[in-house]
């Protein structure tokens, strides 16, 4: 009986090797469905659905179909997105796509990816924090570190003659480390942060952060938050209490829901957000389109091409295995190389079987840096007759 | 030294936002209190109830505005108030019946329905996200401003503004009207009476020929209402959003236990004690002080007590504080 069972045994685990070797190449969406981001999220996973369904279109990589699954990391609960990942991990996924929010993608990174040798590619996570995080190659981002944006905005800032603003910030990793590399890139340049004050998302009430704010004689607001969240809770506060008209929004602040919700209180604001004037930007917007949604949903883009990058990494690997692939994202992501952009995967995967460089833009204009994080492009923004108006590009 | 100035700064910043949150807690705490002293539990899901009657009244709000219906410079959605509170009536008498009578006619512990209310709280969740998305919602119209910061520095010719928003006097307004009415109710009809008999003690009151399944049924409606008018409140002073409702849940709670749980007063008082020291303890007194203050003896710092961040830890020591000296909260309610 005994040996009966070994036989059964070994049997059954020679069996599940082979179907693993042979399973299909499967990729971990986990991004934050609900909680603070799920306004957001549906479209930065439809968007990597999207390129999953492309390279699929052209015939899978490694001669199989791609296969993904999503995931909840809830963008604020370390605990519950490490279990959400590790369900993944037991799913047999080869990469990860995510995760969003910045603190969430760093529990996932050192708890579960690092652990299991699994790659990632976060789509959104800006913190500066992730660019000295211990990941052994296997972490990618194809969103700029907010250390770069708050040198960008401190620029602005300095290019329109103001030297003196209040500051306030969303209580968490994006919030925190775009609040601190603002204030160190604004000093540094010689003007002064009167307050540096933090909110709290999802809150009932933000007159108590709006009248401190108010209290520090500053003309200017820096608001780093969300734009269906806080943030746009002491925006519309500010401008009932009259507390102050000009608000400085950087990448989370902006999108065209806060433009119709507070329309003309907006008239005096700009801001910044990661963008290019690329061709790949125009074509992803169609894209989106033909698929009825909305492209310009913040980070939408860089998770098509986050996904994107993922199996194009494989396909030239010629390998599932996340050691293996994670080695060719830089590669594939900057020169030298014929340029890729959205839509155009199943010539990408055409160059890499007949040996040739590719050098992938896809819809952001991907160019990778230093740790594996995107360069950052970015958009100065004005907000003109209910419009997001482009200023220029830095 | 401008006192006229200081008074404003403060009336502004402090006084006005603090009125208009403290009613908007008052509204859903009475809503806890009322279901705390009859049924003999703590809502969990007070919060999404109050979603699902703002979600119903914003949807019905739509319908209006689509007929070409408003209600001049009030917002719409006062008009489609009372189909939110029939939903939200018949949800949670629904509820009642599929849910929570099961575990009363066990006479289960109140734990036990704290912890089945907290099921219930993730299936309203669930619906509400369903009925209306996760996206956030505007669905104010009709005037913004009673008093607006401009204008009023215009009128007054002072340097600082003061800014009331329709949306904060109207929430006070309808929260002194259902106030009332909710006391007159309580005290002067038999029904009423008869709840107040139910929650003071229950085996005497069942002796005396009242039907609890009435009381009961009656108690969810009036919740209903309450939740509704008080989550419509909210959602015209702000805007909706699912997730904000659900965290509404703690300043609500805190209020309705600083006012002492099951007593109606007390909800009402907690919900502006939660609201006035929330701000006041927050708030930095600086631009007050240089108003007040003769000239050059201005200070340097912000005078602010406590940073921004320590809010809800005011609304928690407030909380823990009168759970140590006085269990039963500031008005006599039950003790936890």
């Amino acid at each position: 009986m005994k040996r009966l069972l070994l036989a059964v045994g070994a049997t059954a685990l020679l069996a599940g090797a082979a179907a693993a070797q042979d399973a299909a190449p499967k990729i971990g969406i986990i991004l934050g469905f609900t909680g603070p981001l799920e306004s957001i999220t549906p479209f930065m996973a439809q968007a990597a659905e999207v390129a999953i369904a492309e390279v699929n279109a052209a015939g899978g990589i490694l001669g199989q179909q791609v296969v993904s699954e999503r995931a909840d990391s809830t963008c604020i609960d370390a605990a519950a997105a490490t279990a959400a990942a590790e369900g993944l991990v037991e799913g047999g996924i080869n990469a990860i796509m995510g995760a969003d929010c910045s603190g969430v993608t760093n529990a996932i990174l050192t708890n579960v990816a690092v652990p299991n040798g699994i790659g990632m590619i976060s789509p959104s996570a800006t913190s500066p924090g992730l660019s000295t995080v211990e990941d052994n190659g296997l972490f990618f981002r194809t969103a700029p570190s907010d250390a770069r944006q708050g040198v960008v905005m401190s620029e602005i800032l300095m290019d329109r003659g103001i030297t003196e603003v209040a500051l306030t910030y969303t209580n968490n990793d994006y919030g925190k480390g775009l609040a601190d590399s603002f204030q160190a890139a604004f000093t540094e340049m010689g003007g002064t942060v009167t307050l540096a004050a933090p909110h709290e998302d999802g809150k009932a009430d933000y007159s108590a952060e709006v009248a401190a704010l108010a209290a520090t004689g500053s003309e200017v607001l820096v608001v780093a938050g969300y734009t269906d969240q806080g943030g746009r809770g002491i925006i519309q506060n500010a401008l009932d209490t009259g507390a102050f008209d000009t608000f400085v929004l950087p990448d989370g602040m902006i999108g065209q829901d806060i433009v119709d919700a507070l329309g003309a209180g907006l008239e005096n604001s700009f801001g910044q957000y990661p963008g290019t004037d690329s061709q790949g930007a125009a074509m992803w917007q169609e894209i989106a389109a033909a698929q009825g949604f909305d492209g310009t949903s913040a980070f939408a883009p860089e998770s098509y091409d986050a996904a994107a990058l993922i199996m194009l990494a494989m396909a030239k690997a010629g390998s599932t295995d996340s050691a293996a692939w994670t080695a060719q994202v830089m590669d594939l992501a900057n020169a030298p190389g014929e340029q890729i952009f959205p839509g155009e995967l199943a010539k990408a995967l055409e160059l890499i079987a007949a040996g040739q460089d590719i050098d992938y833009e896809g819809a952001t204009a991907v160019e990778l840096i230093g740790p594996g994080e995107s360069a950052g492009n970015y958009r100065e923004v004005e907000f003109k007759d209910g419009e997001i108006v482009t200023v220029r590009f830095r | 030294m401008d006192l006229l100035n200081a008074l404003v700064v403060f009336l502004n910043f402090v006084f006005v936002p603090a009125v208009s949150y403290g009613a908007q807690l008052a509204l859903g705490a009475l809503g806890v209190t009322l279901i705390y002293g009859i049924l003999r539990f703590s809502n969990f899901a007070h919060g999404d109830t109050m979603a699902f009657g703002t979600a119903i009244t914003i949807l019905c709000t739509f319908g209006l505005q689509a007929l070409g219906i408003t209600f001049g410079p009030l917002p719409t959605a006062l008009l489609a108030l009372p189909v939110g509170i029939v939903a939200t009536a018949l949800l949670l008498l629904g509820t009642d019946r599929v849910v929570y009578r099961f575990y009363r006619e066990r006479k289960a512990a109140p734990v036990i329905l704290v912890i089945v209310s907290m099921g219930v709280m993730f299936v309203m969740n669930g619906i509400v996200r369903f009925i209306i998305g996760v996206g956030d919602v505007t669905f104010a119209d009709g005037a913004r401003f009673l008093v607006s910061a401009r204008g009023f520095q215009e009128w007054s010719g002072l340097e600082e503004g003061l800014a009331i928003r329709s949306s904060q006097a109207i929430t006070v307004v309808t929260a002194a009207i259902a106030v009332a009415l909710l006391f007159w109710f309580l005290n002067h009809t038999r029904t009423g009476k008869s709840m107040r008999a139910f929650s003071d003690n229950e085996d005497l009151a069942l002796l005396s020929g009242i039907n609890p399944e009435r009381v009961v049924a009656i108690t969810w409606i009036i919740v209903a209402a309450l939740a509704t008018t008080a989550g419509v409140l909210y959602g015209l002073d702000k805007s909706f959003k699912a997730f904000t409702y659900f965290q509404l849940l703690l300043p609500i709670f805190a209020a309705a236990i600083v006012g002492g749980l099951g007593n109606p007063l007390g909800a009402i008082a907690g919900g502006f004690v939660i609201a006035f020291s929330e701000v006041m303890l927050t708030y930095a007194w600086r631009k007050v002080v240089l108003y007040a203050l003769p000239e050059g003896w201005a200070p340097d710092g912000l005078l602010q007590l406590m940073s921004t961040e320590y809010k809800f830890a005011v609304s928690f020591a407030i909380l823990i504080i009168v759970l140590l000296f006085r269990p039963t909260g500031l008005f006599r309610g039950q003790s936890v």
